[in-house]
């Protein structure tokens, strides 16, 4: 899948890093707001597994960031035929307190974003 | 090939034709960022699973790609529409090049 932009990594591949930044996604488009619902806990205990939703009915494709971590991106949710609710649960890692972002790309192109803080007490990614 | 790596999948056996199941799947994989520093500064080189899959009849359910920023085991849940009865495949791609697989079958009835 070569759509995907990629984003030059000092130590790592070239296709390393396929979820990419915000600013990727968007490639210039303005996300509203809308119907994306994400959930993440307010204060998580554990950065190294914070679990997370994303839900956004009539989404293609979600991608997640975690806007504090030395690389943003988190992870992409592109949704098949077959896919019964435009929605998916993970668990992330966040190395301190900060802004989780999904952005979800909507059938006809548009872009609906949600925000959300989470306060960690313990860093994931080393530290 | 990365050592303990076992796939983990929860999904109904028997659903109705057009059902939406929820599917669980969990990998055991430690997910080396290529953030962290070994003992003497030298980075350790990442080592992730760097793309999940899930078909049902070759149809696509999701496709989901993974960044560092994923947690150690990394665990999925999301749902499938069974239409017929059929085979759900997963798919784990890990960094090194290896491919783990897992399928589960769906009887409809």
């Amino acid at each position: 899948l070569a759509l995907l932009p990629l984003r030059a990594m000092a130590q790592a591949d070239p296709n390393a890093e396929m979820v990419g930044t915000p600013d990727d996604f968007l490639a210039g488009a303005t996300a509203g707001t809308g119907d994306l619902t994400l959930t993440a806990p307010e204060i998580a205990e554990n950065g190294n597994t914070v679990p997370i939703s994303v839900d956004a009915p009539g989404a293609v494709e979600i991608r997640v960031y975690a806007l504090g971590n030395p690389t943003p991106g988190v992870a992409s949710f592109r949704f098949g035929p077959l896919a019964g609710a435009q929605a998916a649960s993970t668990r992330l890692r966040l190395a301190g307190t900060q802004d989780v972002q999904a952005i979800a790309k909507m059938a006809d192109g548009s872009y609906v974003t949600a925000m959300k803080t989470v306060k960690v007490t313990i860093g994931g990614c080393g530290g | 090939m990365a050592s303990g790596v076992k796939p983990r999948v929860k999904a109904p056996k028997k659903a109705s034709a057009g059902e939406v199941v929820t599917i669980k799947t969990l990998i055991s994989h430690k997910m080396e960022s290529g953030q962290r520093k070994d003992g003497s500064g030298n980075v350790i080189p990442r080592s992730i699973i760097n793309r999940f899959t899930c078909e049902f009849n070759g149809e696509s359910v999701i496709d989901i790609v993974l960044a560092p920023a994923i947690s150690t085991n990394p665990y999925f849940e999301f749902d499938a529409i069974i239409p017929e009865a059929g085979d759900l495949k997963f798919t784990w791609y890990d960094d090194d090049g290896d491919v783990y697989e897992d399928t589960k079958t769906v009887a409809v009835g």
